[in-house]
């Protein structure tokens, strides 16, 4: 796959947003349908448990969004070169081992064949060649799917701060002043652009649809952009073991039509009148399991960055335990 | 007194772990009172438990291997039935107890079931086919010995004292540090590891310098079988990875006992650092454990194709360019930390030219196949089942290499089936391959081919089915270490996955009756001559199982296949070749050093975990006391007459004179 295409491709995903056409009249219909149903999760929040989970897109194929779409094409073509050679290989096994069976007598045995240069050359160069060509995919794929690489696009990039916590996600959206709890939003059509850390022990942020993961660390921030192509409601995930509470870490990512993603924004600043800040950020950091999504409707400024230079200490981890066993036992 | 030690230590509220628990010590001590009663306590004490013969050694090995592989996989039952029971259901397994499964799972199978089983065929083997009596340092080698089973033990104890890490088989930090894992679980983590890596490094030191120094008259590197090649390149790796694991986890330790901050989240702790070093141990480990099982396919296929391996020197050349790759590329373990675009490509590039050897290897094994005259026994069927199965988990690893396809694929059940799908592909397989190939020359008998073969099949198919639909699943999104979950197109292959296993067991069930038929009917099974397979390199030349000195005379080598060569100068010829001039032989002393040792390892590993002080001293000084004993011994050898040696010879020349009466009245 060349660079050319791929920008091109990036491009014309990017710009298919902003054209119009028939298809846009469904869009609107969707949209309204969409936002509704936004406005209506917004206000059940306290309903929604992990089992909302269930309607969630799950896999990596069909990908939605450049980076998903990059990733697994670059996923699909090695495989096919690697198949290309993998299949006969598989192939020459059985069927060696099937002729040469010391009971067919119609083999011709060779006893004397243990070195043949013109073979040995060939053994040699089959893989050697394979691997100059898979390592030409992997370098150019590894280069133009940097997760740190902003997507090309002419509008600016959302700004998301995600916060892994025990055992919840933390959302923040800096330019919007609000944030969620393991309820991701994001607008259909733009770039987004997530740094993210960890409160504690080290987890990954992975949206199987959207493409790339990342780790999460504390003290530290990591870059990742994505972007959801169409609209639709996906799983996301820890993808990195992170304690007793992993399983739970399950996070559900919704991508609204533009305007959608504006009247949800809109719901949650006049939603329930809680705010983040550094006190309940230290709340929030103590070991819990299936939270239940809910929103902020304001943020404390600068709450990320506190949090990764560690001016608000790591999460607390378990209660420090009186005898040794416990921690099989207890904590629930 | 007890340092953290209580009887809330013991979990009288979690049945699943104390009954498991309670069962094994049971069955270990009813074995050791019969074995007591019946009087066998000093023959086991003499041959076994005190002996540094590196045939006995190797047996022991691979025994430990096997328990340590059913209690693992008792492990993988449960995560299975786990998974298959807790789609928008808890299942039976709580997650801080689910943890500790998938993590013992890990952690036994590399170090206590794969590392044992190759180390065990790398003692039985290296030194009759290098044509010697004994390795470099024989008490050494029993020390190893004693010192992984040590670890093996202290894992097995965690559960039902105390508990096992939460953490997964490597601990990563922060998780692991004191402040997230405040329980005694990771500690018995890292000590078995401290306690089993010394005995691994040592045993690396031997046999490098084994196969460096001893070596029978004439057997030059490039006469070498291929086997003690790979041996060589994986004690090298041994040699050269396991001070990296010792070293991180003695930082770990130091973390978590005197609040260093090496790895911590604060005062400038990196985590990170962790990663890179468990890592730069850690994938040469899979190379180590991998090797051995090239090797071993590799007698395997030339034996039953009845000719050279093909392209030797390729093969050589291989093996030791996979050992230098395997510490270039331990940064594909964590593409997606994010260190950018440079680093991963570069990582991602130098994973996939150990492809190239690999792929090498792969097609000698072809062609060495091609004009043979195959026959297939249990060996050649692992053997064969072990090419069409490596060949999609190499090429799923080399799909993991691609940066951007790990990007979704990390840590995914996808990753999961790539690396099942190696080590049981590779190195179990191989080590079976192994198991059935050298059982006879170990013990004398045969093992039963037939249920060899059923094993061998349902190990096959329970593989695919087992480990198929978790590729699917990585595909579809499921990440590993998973308690539970709620998507619904997750839970039919999960189902499959557990028929799979159920599949597995019954293969290993077969293995179990393979092993207790043959060893009824072992005089029907009987290896009369010592060459049951038609082989090719100098183990078969001698008796089975081999006399304490291996060979009565040490054999003079001066062509490749060296016992193959001399077999078709008998089978010429007729005749036998000429009988040796007997002499004295010198063989090392048996010594309880490695088993007394381990005895104080165990308390002291026990010690440190519960932070017994005063015991911890105490078997510390023991452990010393015993060293210096052994340092201080006059006597380190015992002579076997000139007569005895004849005698024992002479039996075994007069069976192979019979076998070739019988291929020439066959003429």
């Amino acid at each position: 796959m060349s660079n050319h295409t791929t920008k091109s491709r990036l491009q014309s995903s990017a710009s298919s947003t902003r054209r119009f056409s028939v298809v846009d009249l469904f869009k609107g219909w969707r949209r309204f349908i969409a936002a509704r149903l936004t406005a209506f999760a917004v206000r059940c929040y306290g309903l929604l448990s992990l089992l909302v989970l269930t309607g969630c897109e799950p896999g990596i194929l069909p990908a939605n969004g450049v980076i998903g779409k990059g990733d697994t094409t670059i996923l699909i073509d090695s495989l096919a070169i690697m198949l290309a050679i993998v299949v006969p290989t598989i192939v020459a096994t059985l069927a060696f081992a099937w002729w040469f069976r010391s009971s067919n007598s119609s083999a011709r045995r060779r006893p004397d064949l243990i070195y043949s240069g013109q073979i040995e050359m060939v053994t040699w160069s089959i893989p050697l060649m394979t691997i100059m060509l898979l390592g030409g995919v992997a370098w150019i794929g590894s280069h133009q799917l940097d997760p740190a690489q902003p997507l090309p696009s002419n509008e600016a990039p959302l700004k998301v701060q995600v916060v892994s916590l025990d055992w919840k996600w933390l959302f923040i959206y800096p330019d919007h002043n609000i944030a969620t709890v393991n309820h991701l939003v994001i607008p259909a059509g733009a770039p987004v652009h997530f740094t993210l850390t960890s409160s504690s022990v080290m987890n990954a942020f992975f949206i199987p649809k959207l493409g790339s993961m990342i780790y999460t660390m504390n003290r530290m921030a990591t870059q990742l952009y994505l972007n959801a192509d169409q609209p639709g409601t996906f799983l996301g995930m820890s993808s990195h073991f992170s304690g007793d509470g992993f399983a739970t870490m399950g996070f559900k990512v919704e991508a609204l039509p533009k305007d959608g993603f504006s009247a949800w924004v809109e719901e949650t600043r006049k939603g329930a009148a809680t705010t983040l800040t550094s006190q309940t950020y230290q709340d929030l950091a103590k070991q819990s399991m299936n939270v239940a999504p809910f929103a902020y409707s304001a943020v404390e400024p600068d709450l990320f960055d506190k949090v990764v230079k560690q001016s608000l200490p790591p999460g607390p981890g378990p209660v420090v335990e009186t005898s040794p066993g416990a921690s099989k036992r207890g904590k629930k | 007194m007890l340092g953290k030690l209580s009887w809330a230590a013991i979990p009288l509220d979690q049945p699943i772990p104390l009954l498991a628990g309670c069962l094994a010590f049971g069955i270990v001590g009813g074995i050791a009172v019969y074995v007591v009663l019946k009087g066998w306590a000093p023959y086991l004490w003499r041959e076994w438990i005190t002996s540094v013969d590196h045939k006995h050694i190797g047996v022991m090995y691979v025994f430990l291997a096997m328990v340590m592989l059913l209690r693992g996989f008792t492990d993988a039952i449960m995560m299975r039935s786990q998974q298959a029971l807790a789609f928008q259901a808890p299942g039976y397994l709580p997650p801080e107890h689910y943890d500790q499964i998938f993590s013992a799972h890990g952690t036994l199978m590399i170090l206590f079931v794969a590392m044992p089983f190759m180390i065990g065929l790398i003692n039985i083997v290296v030194p009759l086919q290098l044509g010697v009596r004994d390795v470099a340092f024989p008490t050494l080698n029993s020390v190893s010995f004693w010192l992984t089973a040590t670890g093996a033990l202290l894992i097995n104890l965690s559960l039902v004292i105390g508990e096992f890490a939460h953490t997964g088989w490597l601990p990563y930090p922060p998780l692991s540090e004191f402040a997230y894992s405040p329980g005694v679980g990771v500690d018995y983590y890292l000590w078995s590891l401290q306690i089993s890596g010394v005995g691994t490094l040592l045993t690396g030191v031997n046999f490098v310098t084994t196969i460096l120094k001893i070596r029978a008259p004439g057997m030059t590197y490039m006469r070498m079988p291929i086997f003690c090649w790979t041996a060589l390149g994986s004690s090298l790796l041994i040699v050269a990875a396991f001070p990296i694991l010792t070293a991180t986890l003695a930082m770990l330790l130091l973390d978590r006992y005197f609040g260093f901050h090496f790895f911590t989240n604060e005062a400038g702790g990196n985590p990170m650092m962790f990663m890179n070093l468990i890592w730069a141990w850690g994938h040469p480990e899979v190379y180590i454990l991998i090797l051995p099982a090239f090797g071993v396919f590799s007698e395997v296929v030339s034996t039953f194709s009845g000719k050279p391996l093909f392209g030797y020197r390729s093969m050589v050349a291989a093996t030791m360019a996979i050992c230098i790759l395997a510490f270039m590329v331990w940064l594909h373990h964590f593409f997606t930390m994010g260190a950018g675009a440079d680093v991963n490509a570069f990582f991602g590039v130098a994973t996939m030219i150990i492809a190239v050897p690999t792929g090498v290897k792969v097609f000698n094994w072809l062609f060495t196949m091609y004009g043979g005259r195959i026959t297939y026994p249990p060996p050649m069927m692992w053997a064969i089942g072990f090419i069409v199965t490596f060949v999609i988990g190499g090429m799923t690893g080399v799909l993991l290499a691609v940066p951007p396809a790990d990007f979704v694929l990390h840590n995914s059940l996808f990753l999961v089936a790539h690396f099942h799908n190696v080590v049981i592909g590779g190195v179990l397989f191989g080590a079976f391959a192994g198991y059935t190939f050298w059982f006879p020359k170990a013990f004398g008998f045969r093992l039963r081919e037939d249920l060899g073969i059923a094993a061998f099949w349902c190990w096959f198919v329970g593989f695919y089915l087992a480990f198929m639909p978790l590729y699917v699943l990585g595909f579809m999104g499921m990440t590993r270490r998973m308690q539970h979950y709620d998507v619904p197109a997750w839970h039919p292959w999960l189902l499959v996955a557990a028929a799979g296993v159920v599949v597995i067991l019954a293969g290993i069930g077969l293995q179990i009756a393979q092993l207790v038929v043959s060893v009824r009917h072992r005089e029907q099974l009987r290896d009369t001559t010592g060459d049951p397979w038609n082989g090719r390199s100098l183990e078969w030349s001698t008796s089975s199982p081999p006399p304490a000195f291996n060979f009565a005379a040490l054999p003079r080598i001066e062509e490749d296949d060296a016992y193959w060569q001399t077999k078709q100068r008998a089978l010429r010829q007729h005749v036998l070749a000429d009988e040796p001039a007997y002499t004295d032989i010198e063989l090392p002393r048996n010594s309880a050093t490695g088993f007394v040792s381990a005895f104080f390892a165990s308390f002291l590993g026990f010690a440190l975990i519960w932070h017994i002080w005063w015991l911890a001293a105490l078997s510390f000084l023991g452990a010393f006391v015993t060293f210096v004993a052994f340092a201080w011994r006059d006597r380190t050898e015992y002579r076997v007459s000139a007569e005895e040696v004849a005698r024992i010879d002479r039996e075994n020349r007069r069976a192979r004179r019979a076998a070739l009466a019988h291929l020439g009245a066959a003429e």
